[in-house]
């Protein structure tokens, strides 16, 4: 049996397809103006890159915000659930998952199946998410996918978590010739530390999973790892774990 | 009639225009709804003509009218003077940007929309009233009356915070103050004749509404959370009553439908408990997503839920002086987050939990609403202790954040594995 998981995202949509626990296919797409579209045509992509034809597929599941607008789901489920169980299925000894993705970040208390214990997601502002990254990225000149390449630094003090008020205080650190590593480095660790204290509310931690397009960042993962002190386990693609958790879920409903 | 009250007529408009779209999808879609919400829609539809008009009318034959905004403030006192006590709009987030011009823009939602709503002159309930009762059940209120007071007159009654000798007598006094107060406003003596018939009349509406939330405990729950929030918000401006007929006539229904087995959601549909920050109308943001989201709202544990109803006022007093004093008590038996401590209201969460047998409770905060949300931790620690799932929603009145509580309700019925 063939299943399917789909995760439209702020940023990008993502597909997972899943035979007998396996993943034959994961593609992302960028989600641009039409979460509608971009979902339909990442399961399209998902389908043709695995080989196999619509009919093939027992069911989908779809997930993330733009879940609402694809009408060719047997189900919709939040990404906190698809989160924890795509983040299970590498990782089953953890008990803590931190997804950061485009718009908003979340911890996710889960047991030893995946199954989600508590959780706790960022308020209406972008604090702390991709989008935050991408701001002060912009405002340093710099292309998002070229924030890797920057050698490590000591951070320089980000104070503010507001993406506003925290753009003004990376103009003003350019202004005193703080180089541009320094601030990134502080960036990655004033959202790690918001990160952590968000976690720390959730209970104990044997191990953590960090997920979304955020965890794609070598940096990141270091700080997120100093702030909570201990390891953090990322997976090959962090980025499509909600849409393997929503593939799961196919298969387990 | 309404230029006479001296209303922003263009500005009115534009607050209303959108209210019988959002009324339609909200309450009159539901599926399977009871006959008995009929009186109820026919109240919003109109909601700012019939009941201003008899207000209006009162007012004409010399009576007073006089608003507040909580459970304290004592009806009871005002309608035995032969005055009509009214609640205020503070639910919307329209009049919010003008509450900020004279308040901090960091402060609860519901004190800035309600001032609002007096500056911009777009509620008639506002400016039918002869005056404004106020209390000092958190700081924020009880700072805001200061400025209120320069736009409407505003008698503001001083809460205890502890339940004390000395807190009790404090109270005592300030029904007293009241009394006297409302006395020189009407011109009419308070005789222990009249109050006794007034708290009748107010223990009615009370018994009225724990029947209604009684028949909530059903499983399928008979009729929906969004409906007996929205009963609960008219019952603080409704003529007592014929509002009081009219939620026992909908019980009537309710009780029928409860022996058929009918409901307005699905048997077994997770259900909700929310506890926490009054929701004044119209605000019903919390209960559309968790209702939208297949679960049934079954109780509120709130200022617009139990806190309103479920003390009454004892019946046994001969005197004036007794009967003030049972007046006084009821304050002093809420569980109100202005106290400390409070451990009342955990108890009572805990207990309403059982009763209305709840699978998971939602503590819904106004944003900046500071002794609700001090409390939370306390809340938390003891329904984790007893197993019951719980997530704490921080919001407002506006809609911009509708959908990510959408995914943190739908997230958190996930969980809750019904």
């Amino acid at each position: 049996m063939i299943y399917a998981g789909i995760d439209v995202g702020s940023v990008a949509a993502k597909a997972v397809i899943l035979s007998n626990g396996k993943i034959l296919s994961r593609v992302i797409q960028p989600t641009g103006w039409s979460p509608g579209e971009a979902g339909k045509a990442v399961f399209e992509a998902a389908l043709a890159e695995a080989k196999i034809t619509r009919q093939d597929v027992t069911r989908i599941v779809g997930t993330g915000y733009g879940r609402v607008a694809l009408d060719f789901l047997d189900r919709a489920v939040t990404e906190i659930t698809c989160h924890a169980l795509g983040a299970n299925y590498f990782f089953p000894a953890n008990n803590l998952v931190i997804d950061i993705g485009g718009q908003d970040s979340k911890a996710i208390l889960i047991n030893k199946d995946g199954k989600v214990l508590n959780f706790i997601m960022n308020d209406k502002c972008a604090a702390g998410t991709g989008r935050f990254i991408q701001v002060i990225a912009m405002t340093l000149g710099l292309e998002l996918d070229r924030l890797k390449e920057l050698p490590p630094a000591k951070p320089a003090t980000i104070n503010s978590m507001c993406t506003v008020f925290a753009e003004s205080e990376v103009v003003s650190l350019l202004t005193q010739n703080v180089p541009k590593e320094r601030i990134v480095s502080g960036l990655y660790r004033s959202i790690a530390r918001r990160t952590a204290a968000m976690a720390a509310s959730l209970g104990s931690v044997r191990g953590v999973t960090f997920t979304g397009g955020v965890a794609r960042i070598p940096g990141m993962q270091e700080a997120l790892s100093d702030a909570l002190g201990c390891p953090v386990n990322v997976p090959d693609n962090p980025q499509i774990i909600g849409a393997l958790g929503a593939a799961i879920l196919a298969k387990n409903d | 009639m309404w230029k006479d009250l001296g209303m922003d007529l263009e500005k009115h408009d534009e607050f209303l225009a959108p209210v019988p779209e959002v009324y339609g999808k909200l309450f009159m879609a539901q599926e399977n709804r009871p006959k008995g919400m009929g009186y109820f829609d026919f109240v919003v539809g109109d909601i700012h003509g019939i009941r201003v008009k008899e207000l209006v009318d009162h007012k004409a034959n010399g009576g007073k009218v006089v608003a507040s905004f909580c459970v304290f403030v004592p009806d009871e006192i005002i309608t035995a003077a032969g005055g009509v006590s009214i609640g205020l709009c503070a639910g919307a987030q329209f009049p919010v940007p003008t509450g900020e011009q004279v308040l901090p823009r960091n402060l609860c939602p519901l004190i800035k929309s309600s001032v609002g709503f007096k500056l911009d002159r777009i509620c008639p309930y506002f400016q039918v009233a002869d005056f404004v009762v106020g209390e000092t059940t958190c700081d924020g209120k009880k700072k805001a009356w200061e400025i209120l007071d320069e736009f409407i007159p505003t008698h503001v009654m001083e809460l205890p915070q502890r339940r004390a000798e000395a807190d009790k007598a404090l109270w005592m006094e300030e029904i007293r103050r009241f009394k006297e107060k409302m006395e020189k406003e009407s011109g009419v003596a308070i005789t222990a004749q009249k109050l006794a018939a007034s708290i009748k009349i107010a223990n009615e509406k009370r018994a009225a509404l724990q029947r209604l939330y009684n028949c909530r405990k059903a499983d399928p729950a008979p009729i929906s959370g969004k409906d007996v929030l929205l009963i609960s918000e008219l019952a603080f401006f409704d003529d007592p009553k014929r509002f009081t007929q009219q939620v026992n006539a909908l019980c009537d229904e309710l009780e029928t439908r409860i022996v058929r087995g009918e409901g307005i959601a699905e048997k077994g549909a997770p259900r909700i408990l929310i506890t926490g920050s009054p929701m004044p109308i119209p605000s019903w943001k919390l209960h559309a997503i968790i209702e939208g989201s297949g679960a049934v709202v079954v109780c509120e544990e709130t200022c617009t839920g139990t806190r309103y109803f479920e003390t009454t006022v004892r019946e046994d007093g001969a005197t004036l002086d007794e009967q003030l004093a049972a007046i006084s008590e009821r304050a002093l038996n809420i569980n109100c987050a202005c106290y400390t401590p409070n451990n009342g209201r955990i108890e009572d969460i805990l207990r309403l939990v059982k009763e209305y047998n709840a699978d998971g409770v939602v503590y819904y905060n106004l944003a900046f609403c500071q002794p609700y949300s001090i409390e939370y931790r306390k809340v938390e620690k003891a329904l984790q202790e007893a197993g019951i799932p719980v997530i704490k929603i921080e919001s407002d009145f506006s809609e911009e954040d509708t959908g990510q509580l959408q995914t943190r309700i739908e997230a958190f019925l996930e969980m809750l594995d019904k």
